[in-house]
């Protein structure tokens, strides 16, 4: 086995690559379980940014048409998953699955054309001094600019919870939205707003993939990244700096196990290929085994407001 | 404005006609796709949904094609509508569908090439086996631990494709294959083979299981205690328990049953229309069947039909795509739209629309 | 006569199938405390949430202070200054006691200021709260409280208060009234709802009594008698239950030093709870809401199993027996829940028979189901308690409330039970049927069943129980006979000073 071809500092740096599009899913898609909604659809809405954010990034040629026309098709697609569960009151999760497998559908018959074709991508920014700082420069100081923002994110995301009032109502739909309306707050149009919010989130994540990541489009490449993200939100117990832990956390599994296989170790690829899954069942289960806490209360509940 | 109002019961009415209204307005909005996409919408339409019965050029291909896809469909929604039923939710049956196939193809090639009578049950059990035993992994942690079953069964999805690409180019593979992944193929062997019961109808053993599986399943949910304590445990968990029924044994249940039923339309797929273990041999039935299973209205017989219709859109579009070059993945997304309008239309069963009074909402 | 504070004229408000109010007219003075009495379903509630904003009139005005008003949301009614204390679902449990209070107000102030502002107007009204507590873990008085902090920081001149005294022991009750007089005192206005006449009658200046969505009749309630308050408000005589006469039989039910942790985060863990329960007798267990009375009621139906020697039904140990061994010993539970725990809400009224009868009534053999046999026990149900329903095939939750109770009662009594367990058997019921329910588990007592009355209804338990004891913080007082109990002393046992008291009595 050849761990010396593997870097400590390409490592730290493909890992916050690797775990951004994860990182941006899953910071959206907890806002949305915030406010009491399970949208089990990320991964559709992941890969229907994905999709729409490379063509419109090699038509345009610039990627940050793409990020901005990804983030805006996912926020669409995600409302027609608001306007059934919360006005036509249907299953979250079945409606949430639907859109998954919508999301799938659709990117496949959008991405069709684009096969194989390349894409512009960010440039890695320069952050002067900050940059040139040895060893910590490159690992952490000369990526592209959705990086930066995914963390600015996690950080706007956090303070808007906990200190604005807007985020205090919206943590108040989630809790008890019988409350929430006998108080003359709007539950559906708070939760409408935070599942737009989700879904350009989530299509962020899905533009970032195909546009940064990898960078190209293959149909259903994804391959599951928008139902770890779910997993992630559970894991970091709907806080969002947790959700940064658990992003770059799979983030390092995912890079690990790639160097792994390209460095020949002597592992069964079947497991090395698997392994983000696999640890993933595993904090799942760790985190249920402790017992899970801080799930909103009216996560996953239907709200009509009668009489 | 427009109000939404709860039934005092849901109206029977509308429970049959959400899946014609879904699909006729699939139809509307799916023919306005394809006339996106340059294709004459009525001529689309039509090759889907007409042709490959009754246009004497297709039909008698297409025909048998029909049980072929709807036989693993109805057999795997049959499985995962008890679960959905009593609210726990499966969404890995492609998991345990790949994992019947590998374990079912696995125990008839350990004995190749004998050809006692003995090797198809065999294999059949063990497919079965594999399936169970691979929805036994979420059914596990959920009963001891509470954890999430949609996120575990799914990530095994991805879990059972890994081994499915590992034993198709290793352990399974075809010796005399010249180095090619995928295993022996079981047409060429007949002690293992699943072939149509009747030459040129398309039916085969997993066919036979899928209506076997529809009339169980009827007596189950209708007319056993067992059923009952699923409709009960889905509707109101505290009442549930409260009348006695065990949450542990229900999730074990509903998990076990989906899985053997999935593993079982992966054995009867490998060794009939499949014809081997190779890497892609799976075609997201698991994940089709989903919208089966509601389309259906978890309902046994609705399934049943549910099930036929659903293997239509399949044989239609890859006509469709062959007579008019519409691009294949434009099927998969016609099953997903069809999932929502039914999502959006079943909201009359339960709630009626009032138009005019304005509440302060 | 001064000017009234709001005036309701002609306020008219239909939902299909019913009419919540039709013409309700009455005025609040300034400064005045003015009482709603009404049954359950009278219409009181669908009244308060026009005078909030939560619903719209379809007909009829209101003014305030002279000035029209027709609030289109509660934010417009708390801008007028009118502030409202619910009964239920208005907190948020798993946020801090100021966050609750910055949700009900208009323009909070930051955080710390918010804090401080908490505490005095908290302490000047005598109801202390930490402003960083969790709401979950607070009491159901101190919930309370948060509510009303809320208001008041807001300088409302009218509170509304719906059925505030239902979750308060009488001790709680009676610094709640020294609250709302000081108010008084300070001149705002009190819509207080309530069907307790005793208190309206202690408190109240004015009250304007509803029947089907009408006003019946305005009266001065210190005036008026109890018994014609409660005419104007039922509107028929109806036969009070009788108790028969009979001796207590063998022992049926025996707990015995029963803990059990939480089940839930905001749950109540049950603390050595002992008791004993004789055929033919009729045990009242009282206590404020959420002090483990779901719990309790668990343990018993064994919902929740525990520890071996801890619950024995007629002289045998069954504390780790599911349900349904404990029914087919004879022991039977009606939960306090109906939707969703006693019934399940879409399952018609057969299915619903089948959830607790199946084997008792031999509904099922061989696992498998005897549909003719469930109807004709669901048929039975509901003609020998007159339910009202179009039949049996219609689902749970199509029902009224009490309808459902005499469903979900009468299911358990013709099972014939040897212990018969219920919690709030007439919560939400109307009086003629919450009459008859009670008549039924007396008779049933009288046949030689024994039977465990949970209940927060303290005149509900006097009527009917032999003894009584309380439920405070999961805690069980020793049973005292009713005969023996004042009212100041079930204050005491229900606050959780029982060992005083039973020091007092012995010593």
């Amino acid at each position: 086995m050849d761990f010396g071809s593997i870097s400590l500092v390409l490592l730290v740096a493909s890992v916050m690559v690797s775990a951004t599009p994860i990182l941006l899913a899953a910071i959206g898609e907890m806002v949305v379980e915030r406010s009491g909604v399970l949208n089990l659809g990320v991964e559709g809405m992941m890969i229907t940014g994905a999709v729409v954010g490379f063509a419109v990034g090699v038509n345009t040629g610039s990627a940050w048409p793409g990020f901005a026309a990804a983030a805006l098709a996912s926020a669409v697609l995600s409302l027609t998953f608001g306007v059934l569960t919360q006005l036509f009151l249907s299953n979250q999760v079945a409606t949430g699955l639907g859109l998954t497998l919508f999301g799938l559908g659709l990117s496949a018959l959008i991405g069709k054309p684009y096969e194989g074709m390349k894409s512009p991508t960010l440039p890695k920014l320069d952050l002067g001094p900050l940059s040139d700082i040895p060893v910590l420069g490159r690992m952490v100081f000369s990526h592209d600019l959705m990086v930066y923002l995914s963390l600015a994110l996690v950080a706007a995301v956090w303070a808007f919870l906990k200190f604005t009032r807007a985020g205090l109502i919206l943590r108040a739909a989630g809790e008890n939205h019988d409350a929430a309306h006998a108080l003359g707050y709007k539950v559906v149009r708070i939760r409408l707003a935070a599942i737009a919010f989700g879904g350009a989130c989530a299509g962020l994540g899905g533009a970032y993939l195909s546009l940064v990541r990898v960078p190209q489009w293959t149909e259903g490449m994804t391959a599951g990244a928008g139902w770890i993200a779910l997993a992630i939100v559970v894991f970091a117990s709907w806080r969002p700096w947790w959700v940064l832990v658990g992003a770059y956390l799979f983030g390092g599994v995912t890079v690990l196990q790639l160097n792994l296989q390209a460095a020949g170790a002597q592992v069964p690829v079947a497991i090395l290929s698997a392994s983000p899954y696999l640890v993933t069942i595993l904090v799942l289960v760790v985190i249920s085994a402790r017992g899970v806490h801080g799930a909103p209360a009216s996560l996953g509940r239907p709200f009509h407001a009668s009489q | 404005m427009i109000t939404l109002e709860k039934r005092p019961q849901p109206s029977r009415t509308w429970t049959f006609l959400a899946p014609v209204a879904a699909v006729l307005l699939t139809m509307i909005v799916g023919g306005a796709m394809f006339a996106l996409l340059g294709t004459d919408p009525v001529a689309a339409i039509r090759t889907i949904f007409w042709d490959p019965l009754f246009n004497p050029q297709f039909a008698s291909y297409s025909r048998p094609q029909l049980l072929v896809k709807a036989g693993p469909l109805i057999l795997i929604a049959i499985g995962l509508s008890l679960g959905f039923r009593a609210g726990v939710w499966n969404i890995g049956a492609e998991g345990q569908y790949i994992m019947g196939a590998i374990c079912g193809a696995g125990a008839g090639l350990m004995f190749y090439p004998s050809e006692s009578v003995l090797i198809f049950p065999l294999m059949i059990l063990a497919g079965a086996l594999g399936g169970w035993a691979w929805a036994m992994i979420p059914a596990f942690f959920k009963t001891r631990f509470g954890t999430n079953e949609i996120l575990v069964s799914l990530m095994l999805v991805y879990v059972a494709e890994s081994i499915l690409a590992s034993v198709s180019s290793g352990l399974l593979r075809n010796p005399e294959g010249r180095g090619f992944p995928g295993s022996r193929n079981f047409q060429q062997w007949d002690a293992g083979a699943n072939r149509d019961l009747v030459a040129g109808t398309g039916m085969h053993w997993g066919v036979v299981a899928a209506f076997i599986a529809v009339i169980l399943a009827y007596v189950l949910l209708t007319r056993h205690i067992q059923g009952f304590n699923i409709r009960l445990s889905g509707e109101a968990p505290r009442a549930a328990r409260f009348s006695g029924v065990n949450p542990a044994r229900v999730v074990i249940f509903c998990l076990g049953t989906a899985g053997a039923l999935a593993g079982l339309a992966g054995l009867f797929e490998v060794s009939g229309p499949a014809g081997q273990i190779s890497i892609d041999f799976n075609s997201g039935y698991g994940f089709t069947a989903i919208i089966v299973a509601f389309l259906g209205r978890l309902h046994p017989v609705g399934i049943l039909l549910a099930g036929l219709l659903m293997a239509l859109t399949y044989i239609g579009g890859e006509l469709a795509q062959l007579m008019l070059s519409v691009p294949g993945a434009s099927i998969q997304l016609f099953q997903g739209m069809l999932l929502f309008f039914l999502l959006g239309v079943d909201v009359f069963t339960n709630y009626r629309l009032r138009i005019g009074k304005r509440e302060a909402a | 006569m001064d000017e009234p504070l709001l005036s309701l004229r002609g306020l008219t408000k239909a939902y299909p199938g019913v009419v919540a109010n039709s013409d309700v007219s009455f005025d609040i003075g300034q400064g005045e405390i003015h009482a709603l009495l009404g049954e359950n379903g009278a219409g009181k509630s669908t009244l308060v949430k026009m005078i909030y904003g939560l619903v719209r009139p379809d007909a009829g005005t209101m003014s305030l202070n002279g000035g029209a008003f027709a609030p289109g949301e509660p934010s417009e009614a708390r801008r007028a200054g009118v502030a409202m204390v619910f009964q239920h679902f208005s907190l948020f449990d798993a946020l801090s006691v100021a966050e609750n209070v910055a949700l009900g107000m208009e323009t909070p102030p930051k955080s710390r200021e918010l804090a401080q502002r908490i505490r005095d107007v908290s302490e000047e009204y005598g109801l202390p709260l930490d402003p960083f507590r969790t709401v979950g873990t607070l009491s159901a008085g101190e919930r309370q409280r948060v509510e009303i902090v809320r208001c008041l920081l807001q300088e409302p001149r009218l509170l509304i208060m719906d059925e505030p005294t239902s979750v308060l022991t009488p001790q709680e009750v009676e610094i709640l009234f020294s609250t709302l007089r000081q108010l008084k005192a300070e001149g705002r206005s009190i819509l207080y709802i309530s069907h307790k006449l005793g208190e309206i009658r202690s408190l109240c200046d004015t009250a304007t009594i509803l029947r089907r969505g009408e006003v019946v009749a305005t009266c001065t309630p210190s005036e008026t008698s109890s018994r014609e308050l409660a005419e104007m408000m039922v509107g028929a005589s109806f036969a009070a239950p009788e108790a028969r006469a009979h001796a207590p039989g063998e022992m049926a039910l025996e707990v015995t030093g029963l803990s059990l942790p939480a089940p839930g985060a905001f749950g109540t863990p049950l603390r050595e709870v002992s008791f004993e329960l004789r055929r033919g007798e009729v045990l009242g267990i009282g206590g404020v809401a959420g002090n483990g009375q779901d719990e309790l009621l668990a343990a018993l139906s064994g919902e929740r199993l525990s520890p071996r020697g801890t619950v024995a039904l007629k002289g045998a140990d069954v504390s780790r027996d599911g349900p349904i061994a404990r029914r087919e010993g004879g022991l039977l539970s009606a939960p306090e829940e109906r939707l969703g725990h006693a019934a399940a809400p879409n399952m018609s009224l057969v299915e619903n028979g089948v959830l607790t009868a199946s084997r008792r009534e031999g509904l099922v053999s061989n696992g498998f189901l005897d549909w003719s046999r469930a109807r004709d026990f669901a048929g039975r149900v509901i003609e020998r308690f007159d339910v009202r329903t179009p039949g049996s095939h219609v689902p749970a939750r199509a029902l009224s409330g009490g309808n459902l109770q005499k469903f979900v009662i009468g299911r358990e009594i013709l099972q014939r039970p040897e212990v018969l367990v219920v919690n709030q058997p007439t919560w939400g019921v109307d009086a003629a049927a919450a009459a008859a329910i009670r008549q039924a588990l007396l008779d049933l007592a009288a046949d030689g069943a024994a039977i465990l009355v949970i209940s927060q209804d303290l005149d509900e338990l006097m009527e009917i129980s032999d003894r009584f004891a309380a439920l405070n913080e999961g805690r069980l007082s020793p049973a005292r006979p009713v005969a023996e109990l004042s009212l100041e002393k079930i204050g005491l046992m229900m606050g959780g000073a029982h060992d005083m008291e039973v020091a007092h009595v012995h010593g």
